[in-house]
């Protein structure tokens, strides 16, 4: 799950320190943006147990994994979310509950609190109800807004993430001024990524330079305004950037996303490497697939890298970027990623922005998360 | 060197509730851990939060540092001011009201 502010700033030593598990890709909204698989509906039938999320995170807490991820698809949608949430509590794991507010009650974040989950991230769409009910595709701002009364009533450390596209950007001051007044510690502009959902309807979401700068403009003097009260993450996305993000802090090095059938996933969004084969918890340990699958040693480290990576200064630091993006980009996941200025797909990247600074916001059609779309695995 | 700063000697620091502070066996060192971050310690910063507990002056922790340490008082007040001016501005401990 590439996103901002997700890094710990701890080598792993080789360790998965931060684990994030994917529940279910059940959700009530049906937003444009969704980072679930393009064709979620086919791991319905196949979620794990309670038994087998238990002795998913015994052994990540084994292997030395410290922070705790519960996501989704909607997390809230597993009846047994609070005797996961309890059971990672015991092991000693720093619980962060990722969700949409949908499905959450006064009641159940009581639960939540008794059964030790220690920070919420509520994921919002915009401060206008217009807007944010149609990104996320049905009616849901008024209930999102009443959760995040509520779960600070309870007492939770908060972040309030929200992903930027060309529909919202302009509300920045606005959405910073709602998250404010509601008390957050912590407001994420996510700057949407290009992956599944999102990669569908990306000319139709990708912001333009401007606007970019703008809003940059806008988080500075917000940050001036606020000072320490609440911390601002802003990060424009990487197609503006020139250099590829760090992702994942390399491939296999920190982070282990378990999908809801127990796939082991260096991060959410590698589903989308077809060559790969993703085996689960229920056939292997959790310690043969991190340390020695063939899928999670693939990427790991720079054995792999192919020009201009292999060669580059900044290989250790960036790591080639991210191995889907090169991959639904430019068809080789051991590419550079065309993020990077110098990787010679760069024009990709360059042209998607062009399409972007050519299109009128709202004059195209955006698809929404449903079922019964065909898997693709790949850009429109 | 202790006049110019915001640590208050005779008050007792706490973890701020956001962050949760433990020994953590696998990193074989202390560590913070708070929404999606981690901080490893050092051994003297983690001594040093260890001491944080609400009930415990300044004063009083820099005693049981300097004994506990065999180390020159005036030496670990430094240190130990310093790294609690850090960890004060990061948001990671708060001065608990007096009593």
């Amino acid at each position: 799950m590439p996103r901002v502010g997700s890094v710990p700033s701890l080598d792993g030593e080789g360790k998965p320190i931060w684990v994030l598990l994917e529940l279910t890709y059940r959700c009530p909204l049906k937003c444009v943006f969704c980072s679930n698989p393009v064709d979620f509906e086919r791991y319905g039938e196949e979620e794990l147990s309670t038994a087998e999320w238990k002795r998913v995170m015994r052994e990540a807490r084994d292997l030395g994994a410290m922070q705790i991820g519960f996501s989704g698809g909607e997390p809230t949608l597993r009846k047994d979310l609070e005797t996961l949430v309890a059971e990672a509590n015991e092991l000693g794991y720093y619980t962060n509950l990722i969700t949409s507010g949908i499905g959450l009650t006064s009641r159940r974040l009581a639960a939540l609190k008794e059964a030790g989950l220690k920070h919420i991230q509520l994921g919002f769409q915009s401060s206008d109800r217009q807007t944010a009910n149609w990104l996320a595709g049905v009616d849901s701002f008024d209930r999102k807004l009443a959760m995040a009364r509520e779960i600070k009533a309870h007492g939770f450390p908060m972040v309030l993430n929200v992903p930027i596209t060309r529909h919202n950007i302009a509300q920045i001051p606005e959405i910073i001024e709602l998250a404010s007044s509601l008390g957050m510690e912590y407001l994420e502009l996510a700057n949407v990524q290009y992956y599944n959902w999102a990669l569908l309807n990306r000319d139709e979401l990708l912001p333009t330079r401007e606007e970019l700068a703008w809003a940059e403009a806008e988080v500075a003097k917000a940050r001036r305004r606020l000072g320490d009260t609440m911390t601002i993450f802003f990060v424009i996305p990487d197609y503006y950037e020139g250099r590829p993000k760090a992702c994942m802090n390399g491939w296999g090095s920190i982070h282990l996303t378990i999908a809801p059938d127990g796939a082991a996933l260096p991060c959410s969004q590698a589903r989308t490497l077809e060559t790969l084969d993703f085996p689960t918890v229920r056939e292997h340990s959790l310690e043969w697939l991190w340390r020695e699958s063939p899928t999670f040693r693939k990427y790991r480290g720079a054995e792999w890298m192919k020009e201009p990576c292999r060669s580059c200064d900044e290989r250790e630091h960036d790591f080639g970027g991210c191995r889907c993006q090169a991959l639904l980009l430019t068809g080789d996941a051991a590419n550079a990623d065309p993020a990077c200025s110098r990787s010679p797909h760069h024009h990709v990247i360059q042209e998607a922005v062009e399409r972007a600074q050519a299109a009128k916001a709202g004059s195209g059609t955006l698809i929404a998360r449903q079922g019964g779309l065909a898997s693709g695995g790949g850009g429109a | 060197m202790t006049d110019q700063t915001n640590i208050d000697m005779a008050a007792c620091y706490s973890i701020h509730p956001t962050f949760l502070f433990r020994w953590e066996a696998s990193q074989d060192a202390h560590v913070l851990l708070y929404p999606e971050g981690i901080v490893k310690l050092n051994e003297t910063g983690g001594s040093i939060l260890a001491h944080c507990d609400g009930d415990t002056t300044v004063t009083a922790m820099i005693d049981a540092l300097a004994t506990c340490y065999d180390a020159k008082r005036d030496a670990v007040a430094e240190g130990v001011v310093k790294f609690l001016e850090v960890a004060h501005a990061k948001g990671w401990i708060r001065a608990e009201p007096r009593r």
